[in-house]
């Protein structure tokens, strides 16, 4: 169910925003418009849906916006132009009381500099949004403390923020956005300003709770690799434009442009690549009943293949066939090639990823079948495209090496 | 000089007109005036003195109690003890006045970019106008004496507590103010529960300024009548009595540096040293 919807939205930072309005409408791109008016662009022409439940990542470097749009999301920043709506109701055209309500109700914003109040305790900071609303001091600050113990920081009720490590403080951040029991939650930057190891914890511990909280989360960050981890789907900016988005599948196999190509280069693609998108889809097979070793024979010759994986009438799998027991079963003028079946063959689902195939490659030589619920045979992942794919490298060159192998 | 003339009008022109508005005023500070100076004047002096040393050590320390008690002493055995109440007492009366509408004026122009544009140079005007021009129009506008005294020294001691508040509310970290915004604060609740207290250090160092600098100037507004110190140091220079002038100096001095140290601490929480 979509959740928020961004239509067409723009943003521009400036004295002259109208005619930089009507510029870009005309097609121009962010330096021209700034040459001629002074006007910067920060987002444009920006079309979103988010759904409820899900984590989704806003990822740009510096500059391309994403930061911006997040505010328009509470209007912190007002869009120039284009539409925002949460549950339907559209944000952008709100008074200062409905906006008042919304942001109090239903939004909830982490920050990565965590913009917590230092001379107050960790308490009085989570209980912060309630107190605004003006709820009594005994029932908010018996939510913090409900609060307080999901993100791990019982025991530090009573401790001044500025007290606290970075990471701590962030928990503040995150208890004090969850206290309002929000449905959605904006998180600018949350785990940027943090060091490595406590950044990896914080996201092993947001897909934890938010397994338990099923809230919609707009995640902005500039590391990739965080966008990957935590993302169900993934939006990427630069200057201003969104330029894709997808899952980080999606992303990594089918980079819109070269833009994006070059950003997802370095990802370790053998934990995000799945056998749905590596295998061959029609792969030759021999039917049990249809084919009898003469059929079998040829299918192999014709497609110069030494293995043949064999399937029921309706696609369920049953394992491989070898060239040499095929032709074993003609000299002994068989019917069927029942008896030569090797069963014993690891399949996989479609979403195993690459880094989860990768050990069955010291098992077998073969294809190796990927398989739905019902064990039917959707495709073949063949061994050389899984070492593409974890290595990078072009197939050629693997046959290459393989071949030089074989000959020493 | 042409401009000098128009001002000379116009003050008239106000000193005409508003003379009900400035007599009200007159008897409105006047007033206000005589409670703090009775009450200080009614405490004795023992008392005073066991406050102030209490203040001393329950904001800036045992040692700066010390001084403070010993500081006083000195006061009341060279004599100067009813005028340096007088003096405390203007003091705290163009204090308090200057405070009330200098940390409005500052929050005002912290928030507002024209109110700002126009309120700096008014800021700059004040400060480094020489003190003594502002006794002229003071003495038009409500005769010699205290209040006349105590309205040159609000004019003069404003500026730093208005320059500070607006200085402290900005410097507030953008990402504190849209936090609070974010979770659906008023610009009211942003002010009072984030905005003024993280100012606060700030604020009241502008405080302390403008009472430092109330203090400075109740002793030039003895020229135009005001009572206190100021008076002695004037009669030691139009009398040429160099020891009586040291003398009152001095208390000045030591009055300066008692409340200096109190209101320097005021910010931080209770502390021993």
């Amino acid at each position: 169910m979509e959740k928020i919807r961004i239509e067409n939205l723009s943003l521009v930072f400036g004295k002259n925003k109208s005619k930089a309005l009507k510029l870009l409408e005309s097609g121009k791109n962010k330096a021209e418009i700034l040459d001629a008016t002074g006007c910067t662009v920060a987002v444009q022409h920006a079309n979103l849906s988010i759904d409820e439940g899900e984590i989704f990542v806003v990822m740009g470097l510096s500059g391309s916006g994403k930061s911006t749009l997040l505010r328009c999301l509470n209007r912190l920043i007002n869009p120039t132009t284009g539409k925002i709506f949460i549950n339907n109701e559209e944000i952008t055209n709100m008074n200062d009381r409905e906006l008042l309500n919304i942001r109090r109700k239903e939004l909830a914003m982490v920050f990565q500099h965590f913009g917590l109040l230092p001379h107050r305790t960790v308490l009085s900071n989570v209980a912060f949004g309630q107190e605004l609303q003006g709820i009594s001091k005994a029932e908010r600050e018996t939510q913090a403390m409900e609060t307080i113990d999901l993100v791990g920081l019982k025991g530090y009720e009573n401790q001044k923020v500025s007290e606290l490590s970075g990471g701590m403080q962030q928990r503040v951040g995150l208890a004090r956005g969850l206290a309002n029991k929000p449905e959605v939650l904006l998180m600018d930057e949350a785990f940027s300003a943090l060091d490595p190891l406590i950044r990896s914890q914080m996201q092993d511990e947001l897909l934890i709770l938010q397994e338990k909280m099923k809230k919609t989360i707009v995640f902005i960050t500039h590391d990739l690799d965080e966008a990957i981890k935590l993302g169900d789907r993934i939006a990427i900016m630069k200057d201003g434009e969104i330029v894709q988005i997808g899952t980080s599948e999606e992303i990594i196999t089918n980079p819109a442009n070269d833009y994006i190509e070059s950003f997802v280069e370095n990802v370790d693609r053998s934990k995000i690549v799945t056998a749905a998108s590596i295998m061959f889809s029609k792969p030759k097979v021999a039917r049990l009943k249809k084919e009898g070793p003469a059929g079998v024979l040829r299918i192999m010759r014709e497609n110069g293949v030494e293995h043949l994986p064999v399937v029921r009438t309706n696609r369920t799998f049953l394992g491989y066939v070898k060239l040499t027991d095929v032709l074993r079963l003609k000299k002994e003028e068989a019917k069927t090639i029942e008896s030569i079946i090797n069963e014993s063959v690891m399949s996989v689902t479609p979403d195993t990823t690459i880094e989860n195939m990768l050990p069955l490659l010291s098992k077998t030589n073969l294809p190796i079948p990927v398989v739905n619920g019902e064990n039917h045979l959707l495709g073949v992942v063949s061994p050389t495209s899984i070492i593409a794919e974890s290595t990078g490298m072009a197939k050629k060159e693997i046959h290459e090496i393989i071949q030089k192998a074989i000959e020493l | 000089m042409i401009l000098g003339q128009y001002i000379e009008d116009a003050i008239n022109w106000m000193t005409a007109n508003f003379s009900g508005f400035f007599d009200a005023v007159n008897i409105g500070m006047s007033s206000l005036i005589d409670v703090i100076e009775s009450f200080w004047g009614w405490l004795p002096f023992y008392v005073t003195i066991a406050l102030f040393a209490g203040i001393a050590w329950w904001k800036a320390g045992k040692s700066n109690a010390i001084l403070t008690i010993v500081g006083l002493l000195f006061i009341y055995f060279a004599g100067f003890w009813v005028e340096t109440m007088q003096t405390f007492a203007l003091v705290l009366a163009s204090a308090f006045i200057a405070l009330v509408i200098g940390i409005p004026l500052g929050i005002w122009s912290a928030k507002n970019e024209t109110a700002q544009k126009v309120i700096r140079p008014i800021l700059d005007f004040m400060q480094t106008m020489p003190a003594f021009v502002y006794l002229i129009p003071a003495v038009l506008f409500f005769g010699l004496g205290t209040v006349p005294g105590a309205f040159a020294t609000i004019i003069f001691a404003m500026p730093p507590v208005v320059r500070l508040t607006s200085l402290g509310i900005k410097q507030v970290p953008e990402e504190i103010v849209e936090a609070t915004k974010a979770f659906g604060a008023t610009p009211g609740q942003l002010l009072v529960k984030v905005q003024l207290p993280l100012a606060m250090p700030t604020i009241l160092a502008g405080v302390n300024q403008t009472i430092m600098m109330a203090l400075s100037m109740v002793v030039i507004a003895s020229m135009i009548g005001a009572k206190g110190l100021g008076e002695i140091v004037l009669q030691g220079i139009s009398q040429l009595r160099i020891g009586l002038g040291f003398e009152s100096g001095l208390a000045v001095v030591l009055l300066a540096i008692i409340l200096d140290r109190i209101t320097q601490n005021l910010g931080k929480s209770s502390k021993k040293k």
